[in-house]
């Protein structure tokens, strides 16, 4: 189909005008964390640094809560990807294979339990974890993060092994493989896919989560980064924007490597987890 | 082999009973609790009197009217621009992919930065918004548009539009992408216009995934609380409390957390009315 160029003109007019909404944000912030703080100042703010400054990253590295912060971010996301991926594993293999009524049932819950605002986990959580003495440390909000994305795991891995072929479970089968030897051996290599997808969301979500840590986490060596970049806009007048914009690019750009990574792979995994559940 | 199958299911789940349906049902049971934050207080069964309390709290309906106001919003105009944007991107034209990429950094920043970003932006001395409108002679003072009664709420929108707009664009574009060339073909051969092609073709294909993306967006957007946290923290004068930022207040300022989960259920059944509502009477009409 051809498209006159006066259309054709006007579409591009319209994306520009999309890219400087979605873009320009991104690039003020970015552009804001390689200024000088005399630059800063200025009272007419310019898009692009004079000159090219890094002393904002050098001060926000130096900054001891930020490390911190950092180290705890990791460490948290790290340990809730593993966890949720060795509960939902097994649990989604069931709900993919085995016909039974539990099925619709669990899937059912699934669902509903996206609904669920935050604040009626976390109260109960709240009250279990406190007499295990679990508020305020690491173990207790990873727990939270596993309670917290397992749903959305489920519904996500199950789409990826219902996608792996039945035949060659059957096959696998017929020569003499039990259950778990062809689990381990077929479906956990063509699953490999899923399975990243799966953990690198589940790591995002744990690093870019702000309400559950800014519960539970009092203990200012615990902190979270979000929270440490959050503590640092609270004190308004206080706030050096220079070294926050600079601990901000560095807060996102492990999530940014990871999607760029992943995009394609999320969203037909969000699609065939729609589909198939 | 049925019965094996069903039984084979039950140790799986167990892991979905101890840490999905147990902590979220006994959240629900809270509300009917007077359940406090202290650490060695009694907890009683207090049937209907956080409800009732509830409906004589003015606080609480206005951050409710907030709340419905922020989430209609943000949801109608992130499906309206994210359209346009697909409905764009899915034509043969230039630097589609770099539209792409782009689109889906929003959605992969955390929350956090998303609002430290925006304050940089609207920031009323030297931020490049008010910077633009005032070479632009739209204002001739500086806006505090976070600060500001009657600018606080829009502004706030206008962030969660730039947030969640990206998702919805890339799941409209995959849809889009999987409507059959040949009825396009078809339509164009009996002399169907661009619009026509759009009002006949894709709105009706895509019917499905717009009905699951704007109830996702719908849902997300009810329950966000990072984003404006950090933006307004609830201000200024409560002007963008959402429910969650008041229930987050009830529970961990206050330690009302009987009250609080009551607000929570209050919260899942509207949003569960609504959504009841809303996939009704779009699954009635494709029938």
């Amino acid at each position: 189909m051809r498209t006159r160029p006066a259309t054709r003109f006007l579409q591009y007019v319209a994306v520009v005008c999309y890219l400087i909404f979605l873009g320009f944000p991104l690039l003020w912030l970015i552009s804001s964390s390689l200024k000088s703080p005399r630059e800063f100042a200025s009272v007419t703010p310019s898009l692009f640094p004079k000159n090219l400054d890094f002393s904002n990253y050098t001060d926000a590295l130096n900054e001891q809560g930020l490390i911190r912060g950092l180290g705890n971010s990791l460490q948290i996301s790290l340990y809730s990807t593993i966890l949720v991926l060795v509960v939902s594993l097994p649990v989604a293999y069931a709900l993919a294979r085995f016909r039974s009524r539990l099925r619709p049932i669990t899937n059912g819950w699934i669902l509903v339990s996206q609904v669920f605002p935050v604040i009626l986990i976390v109260i109960p959580l709240f009250m279990i974890l406190r007499p295990l003495h679990l508020t305020n440390t690491i173990p207790g909000v990873v727990i939270v993060y596993m309670v917290w994305s397992l749903p959305f795991a489920l519904w996500m891995l199950q789409g990826y092994v219902a996608a792996v072929p039945r035949e060659l479970e059957e096959a696998a089968s017929v020569d003499g493989a039990g259950r778990l030897r062809t689990i381990v051996s077929i479906v956990m290599p063509l699953l490999r896919p899923g399975l990243i997808a799966t953990a690198m969301f589940t790591f995002i979500s744990a690093w870019n989560e702000f309400f559950f840590a800014l519960v539970l986490l009092q203990d200012p060596q615990l902190k979270t980064l979000p929270l440490v970049l959050a503590r640092f806009v609270g004190a308004e007048g206080q706030v050096q924007f220079g070294p926050l914009a600079a601990a901000s690019v560095l807060a996102t750009v492990p999530s940014l490597v990871f999607f760029a990574f992943l995009q394609r792979r999320l969203t037909s995994g969000l699609l065939s987890g729609a589909v198939k559940g | 082999m049925i019965v094996e199958k069903s039984q084979a299911m039950i140790p799986a789940l167990i892991p979905v009973v101890i840490f999905s349906v147990y902590p979220l049902l006994q959240g629900i049971y809270l509300g009917f609790t007077d359940a406090r934050a202290g650490l060695h207080v009694e907890t009683n069964f207090v049937g209907f009197d956080n409800f009732t309390k509830l409906l004589h709290n003015g606080l609480f309906w206005d951050s409710f009217r907030i709340g419905v106001i922020w989430t209609l919003s943000v949801t109608i105009l992130q499906f309206v621009f994210a359209l346009g944007l697909a409905l764009l991107l899915n034509t043969d034209m230039k630097f589609r992919g770099v539209a792409r990429t782009l689109a889906l950094i929003p959605w992969a920043m955390p929350p956090v930065v998303v609002a430290i970003m925006w304050r940089l932006l609207l920031h009323p001395t030297n931020g490049p918004v008010n910077e633009i409108l005032q070479k632009l002679h739209l204002t001739d003072h500086p806006i505090n548009f976070l600060g500001d009664f009657s600018t606080a709420l829009p502004a706030v929108i206008v962030v969660g539009i730039w947030v969640g707009m990206p998702m919805t664009t890339v799941t409209l574009l995959a849809g889009m992408q999987g409507i059959d060339r040949s009825l396009y073909e078809a339509a164009a051969v009996d002399g169907a216009g661009a619009w026509s092609q759009f009002w006949n073709i894709t709105l009706p294909q895509l019917k499905t995934v717009i009905i699951a993306i704007t109830s996702l967006d719908m849902i997300w957007n009810f329950n966000s609380f990072g984003l404006v946290y950090v933006l307004t923290a609830g201000g200024p004068g409560g002007k963008t409390m959402l429910p969650m930022l008041f229930a987050y207040n009830e529970a961990f300022r206050y330690g009302n957390f009987g009250m609080a989960a009551a607000m929570g259920d209050v919260m899942v059944v509207i949003i569960i009315l609504f959504l009841f509502f809303y996939l009704r009477n779009r699954l009635r009409s494709e029938a």
